[in-house]
């Protein structure tokens, strides 16, 4: 089985799984969710190391994959601290106070 | 050695995201669901910085310096009213990133085949998401104009720019030599990103919102093909997985499909057949609508967006501790796609400390509408408008609303007659048990809140 075959299965896979978890997900945590999987794309940061970081990158792909890590981090630092401080707000009756 | 070592983190960190959004399903677990993302992509990032093609840290560590200077603050000083628009830059610096880097690869080492089509879909899918997203942010912040713009033939130029850009990109995946293309089908993406945000109107963005985090996961799970990267093809499965039910869902909370959303530009159609009769309502002051509060046993408060426009959230909590206080029942109706984006009243409602017990679905209380005593609309208009219940030929037909209507007395808190963002009239308003309270929500709740109170000493 060539390595691409074996990448379709594996998205095959995940969708699915993502359909089945994301289904069970209340309405009422629906924009925190949308933060976090918005912090989970951020791992396209996998792909900005590695362009950025080779040995024979030319100036070009350098400046590209510099914007995209910039662009990740941002995403991914801010993404994970704004979904943890939506979630801090939600909490049930006779817990209060603040 | 080392080749070992690198897919275990790879594999840990997936199963990290794949817990993360799973503990997602409860509020009680949600907060350890943050966590185990966070370490996950701990993970990746560590495994990547240490594989052996990467030699170069220094632009990497002044990257994730500058943008961790420029996350945090977002993350902190961003109002919750502003989720919706931090949500949108979001998506498109994410999709920038995506596309930016199939850009690099494509520079780099021109590929052939299978890793060219994903490195075109990836690209694509970014530069579109990107300008959509940003188009999608300036209707949000209102730069643009937040009614849909249309015109003449738009749905065959958008399909035709959009057709071009593939056309293009199926030439460059059979000849990835022609590099004088690629710009080309670079300008055609991001101008289709820009002419599919245009028709769309501020209360459909809910939708777009939604599909715009689909197209931002799939362009991230084309770059793992590209890259043969099985953590980036599972994340962003993921991603537009999550983003693809949460649209579905959206589409089905209005009755409508996704081609109604993206290409029939929603509340331009029905503007000019209801013709402005003045017809009569009714209308209250602030203390006969603390009086009828007072007297009833169950209320429910419909938050719409304009509760967030007016930033009445924490009044509403005041006058949800109030009415409590005094043996009330209080709860919020919460319709799916009431606001800017998927889950928008409840965060705000959350924010301002109202207990998540109390924000109820639409299903669950629609059917308790006929026993409760005050329904209270604040800032909502067609998620609550009868039409599309009783009028067939109304363009919200069909659409689930929350039956206000069965309430034994509705109020409206509204600034004027003004229609709601579909255009269409709505005959809520005009019922005998209704009265509207017309002002500023923010301002009209504070002074209920305040007669409540004086009644409360005056009893004492």
């Amino acid at each position: 089985m060539s390595s691409y075959e074996v990448g379709i299965w594996v998205f095959m896979l995940a969708a699915f799984l993502g359909f089945e978890l994301i289904r069970r997900v209340s309405p009422l945590l629906h924009t925190p969710l949308m933060s976090l999987t918005n912090a989970i794309s951020a791992i396209a940061v996998v792909g900005a190391i590695i362009i950025t970081g080779e040995r024979e990158a030319s100036t070009l792909t350098r400046i590209l994959g510099f914007i995209a890590v910039l662009a990740s981090t941002v995403n991914l630092v801010s993404g994970y601290l704004i979904t943890d401080r939506m979630l801090k707000m939600f909490k049930k009756r006779g817990r209060e106070s603040d | 050695m080392t080749e070992l070592v690198f897919p275990a983190f790879y594999i840990v960190a997936a199963a990290g995201f794949i817990l993360a959004i799973k503990w997602m399903s409860s509020p009680a677990t949600a907060r350890r669901g943050v966590i185990v993302g966070e370490v996950g992509m701990l993970l990746a990032v560590v495994g990547t910085l240490l594989r052996h093609e990467v030699v170069n840290y220094q632009w990497i560590l002044v990257a994730f310096f500058v943008g961790s200077a420029i996350g945090v603050p977002i993350a902190y000083i961003m109002p919750m009213t502003a989720v919706p628009q931090r949500t949108a830059v979001s998506h498109a610096c994410g999709a920038l990133a995506s596309a930016l880097i199939g850009t690099a690869e494509y520079l780099r080492r021109t590929p052939h085949g299978f890793v060219m089509g994903a490195l075109i879909l990836e690209t694509l899918l970014g530069f579109l998401t990107c300008t959509a997203s940003l188009m999608a942010f300036g209707k949000l912040q209102e730069i643009l104009p937040t009614r849909p713009v249309t015109y003449r033939g738009q749905n065959f130029v958008n399909l035709g720019t959009l057709g071009l850009a593939i056309g293009i990109g199926i030439v460059l995946i059979f000849s990835p030599e022609q590099t004088w293309l690629y710009p080309i089908f670079v300008a055609l993406s991001l101008l289709f990103g820009i002419l599919l945000i245009i028709p769309i109107g501020g209360a459909d963005m809910p939708t777009v919102i939604a599909l715009l985090n689909s197209y931002a996961g799939l362009s991230a799970s084309a770059m793992g093909f590209a890259l043969d990267n099985k953590l980036l093809i599972v994340a962003g499965a993921l991603d537009g997985s999550s983003g693809f039910i949460l649209s579905v869902i959206m589409c089905r909370a209005m009755n409508r499909s996704f081609s109604n959303v993206l290409f029939g530009a929603f509340g331009t159609i029905q503007t000019s057949t209801t013709a402005a009769t003045a017809r009569p309502v009714r209308s209250a002051t602030a203390e006969e609508a603390s009086e009828i509060l007072d007297a009833a046993r169950s209320v429910v408060i419909i938050p719409g967006y304009g509760m967030a426009v007016a930033q009445a959230q924490h009044k509403l909590r005041e006058l949800h501790d109030v009415l409590t206080k005094r043996g009330i029942e209080v709860r919020f109706a919460i319709h799916p796609v009431v606001g800017r984006m998927p889950g928008h009243m409840n965060v705000l409602l959350a924010e301002a400390n109202v207990p998540y017990d109390r924000l109820v679905e639409m299903d669950e209380i629609n059917p308790d509408f006929p026993r409760v005593d005050v329904a209270l609309v604040i800032g909502a208009n067609d998620v609550v408008n009868p039409a599309a219940r009783n009028t067939p030929n109304s363009p919200i037909a069909g659409m689930p609303i929350l039956h206000a209507c069965d309430a034994q007395t509705v109020m409206v808190v509204k600034r004027g007659m003004s229609p709601g963002f579909a255009g269409i009239d709505n005959e809520l308003y005009y019922m005998e048990k209704t009265l509207m309270l017309f002002g500023d929500a923010k301002a009209f709740v504070g002074s209920i809140v305040k007669e409540l109170n004086t009644a409360v000493a005056a009893s004492r």
